[in-house]
């Protein structure tokens, strides 16, 4: 027992190990400033610039939190704060099946609904040029949607823990419900909306398959909100077919995932411990 | 009006709207998916196997992926209960709640978790090709099982957590072992081992990533191991990429029947939570 478990925690840094022998090659004919600052990807020129893609992520990433962020907070307020047992039993099962839906599945809503709405709808009020839809604003929207359902969740485990004696004394003192939660439970809870913030990205920074339909696959850094994008996951999803073809390419893909993997790793041990610090509070 | 009762009603208003907005979205991708499949959706779709030119239009169905979703979830559920079963066992029992050991532990799952499924995939088909192993439904079944461990051992370790210790110390003050209490401790946390496993089952069935570089794709449905498997997502994805109509259309039957199993998973979910947890000692 104490073996699986013990290898289980090994399997961390075997993949880190693994992953970054795959990218020596890489490395070793480019520097690794580089690799993120270079913006022309042409793999079959030996041009590998991870400028779009990372650029791309970013734009996504945090369009995606912009979105979801207000969204789940407000949303999250109202369940602990205001909601009725009546309404919750409505809001919840919804968050539920939110959660539960494959990105697949977001990919193709944002295919059937998105996509149209933003290159009939949107695109032609601030651009006058022609859009084909799939935008960055288009993947930060899927994005923020499946990013809700989490955000949400972990808001309302963090507000359930600021003790009532808190709220009760801000009413006693002629609070508002809304100063109460704005004033006492979002002020307790700071650290931890922080952390799950942190947490909330790094999820979006892997997301695939939903972004990658509805991104555009352009590998050109984005200027506006209405341009294609060409996240890391996607990129190197893509490709997985053609990377074999060339030696440098395969390990130019495990670079994207080392780096991939490293953000992600950053991020997750931040805000655990963040969140775990508060939960043994 | 008092300026703290304005802001009063007007974030109200705010948190009302964006619970709205939540709805409204969720009722958009279920109507989407529901209205879209529903126009499609034939029997042949659902109970053949792609038949010569079918990413151009041709006849046939996705039954290929249904069934290497079906192999591949089922056997990584499988295997992944093995390993995290004994894990949740070795922290909660063997370990005690301050143990530095199981702090770590946790937090290591806690990243293995949070690791995108891409990240995984790239690694493991590096890994294959390395060992020269070439995209199969074993290398599939390996990545979910990867993936899905995390999900398992921590949503079951949630529940193993508040396992009343009154319990442990009677059995231990009968004489028995630390291991052979796992039978108590099995049948306690058995309601968490059945919303874990649905829960993973739905992550697994859902996830296009991993599977994408490792059990890689195929027409028909796999006789072997080692031969490339189907899966739902991918199979989704591949034909939503076809510019023809006809190619589009069965992707979209195929999101239907992937949506429908995940919702399905969800609410069996949802019901034992619901069931075993009112009968609950503690």
């Amino acid at each position: 027992m104490m073996a699986v478990t013990i290898i289980s925690i090994a399997f961390v840094f075997v993949m880190a190990i693994g992953l970054y022998f795959k990218s020596i090659p890489i490395l070793e004919e480019h520097s690794l400033w580089g690799l993120i600052t270079d913006s022309s990807w042409q793999p079959f020129k030996n041009h590998f610039g991870f400028l779009p893609f990372i650029m791309g992520t970013i734009w996504v990433t945090l369009l995606a939190i912009m979105i979801a962020l207000p969204l789940s907070l407000m949303t999250a307020i109202f369940l602990t704060e205001y909601a009725k047992k009546r309404v919750k039993k409505f809001v919840f099962p919804a968050l539920d099946i939110l959660a539960s839906l494959p990105s697949v599945i977001f990919g193709v809503w944002g295919t059937i609904v998105i996509v149209p709405l933003i290159s009939d709808n949107i695109a032609p009020i601030f651009s006058g040029e022609f859009s084909t839809g799939y935008t960055v604003l288009t993947a930060g929207i899927v994005l923020s949607l499946m990013l809700v359902p989490i955000l949400v969740s972990l808001f309302v485990e963090l507000f359930s823990t600021v003790p009532d004696d808190l709220r009760a004394a801000a009413y006693s003192l002629g609070a508002t419900r809304w100063q109460t939660a704005k004033n006492v439970v979002i002020k307790k809870s700071l650290s931890g909306i922080f952390a799950s913030v942190v947490l909330a990205i790094s999820k979006a920074l892997g997301e695939t398959i939903a972004v990658l339909m509805v991104c555009g696959c352009l590998p050109e850094v984005p200027k506006t909100l209405l341009d294609a994008c060409y996240p890391l996951p996607a990129l190197i999803a893509n490709n997985y077919g053609e990377m074999l073809s060339l030696p440098l390419y395969e390990s130019a893909l495990m670079f994207a995932a080392l780096l991939l993997f490293i953000v992600v790793i950053v991020f997750n041990l931040v805000s655990r411990i963040i969140l775990k610090r508060i939960e043994t509070k | 009006m008092k300026k703290s009762i304005v802001m009063e009603k007007i974030s109200k208003g705010f948190m009302i709207a964006s619970i709205v907005v939540v709805f409204i979205m969720v009722a958009s991708i279920i109507y989407t998916i529901f209205k879209r499949g529903f126009g499609c959706i034939t029997w042949e779709m659902v109970s053949s196997v792609p038949k010569g030119g079918f990413y151009i239009g041709g006849e046939g169905g996705f039954l290929n992926a249904t069934v290497g979703s079906v192999y591949i979830v089922l056997a990584s559920t499988v295997i992944g209960l093995i390993i995290s079963i004994p894990i949740v066992f070795y922290l909660n029992v063997f370990k005690s709640q301050k143990s530095r050991l199981a702090y770590w532990v946790r937090l290591a799952f806690d990243i293995l978790y949070g690791i995108p499924s891409i990240v995984y995939g790239a690694f493991a088909f590096s890994l294959m090709i390395y060992m020269g192993v070439r995209t199969s439904l074993l290398g599939g079944i390996i990545v979910i099982t990867l993936l899905i461990i995390p999900i398992l051992m921590r949503s079951m370790d949630e529940v193993a957590k508040n396992f009343p210790h009154d319990l442990l110390e009677a059995s231990f003050s009968l004489g028995a072992t630390r291991l052979e209490t796992i039978g108590i401790v099995l049948r306690q946390i058995a309601p968490g081992i059945a919303t874990a496993t649905l829960l993973s089952v739905g992550r697994a069935i859902g996830d296009a990533a991993g599977v994408m570089f490792t059990a890689g794709f195929s027409d028909s449905i796999p006789t072997s191991l080692s031969q490339p498997a189907a899966t739902l997502p991918l199979s989704i994805f591949f034909q939503l990429s076809a510019p023809q109509a006809e190619v589009q259309n069965r992707a979209y039957a195929a999101a239907l029947v992937l949506t429908i199993i995940v919702l399905v998973i969800s609410l069996l979910g949802r019901f034992i939570t619901n069931r075993f947890s009112k009968h609950k000692l503690n």
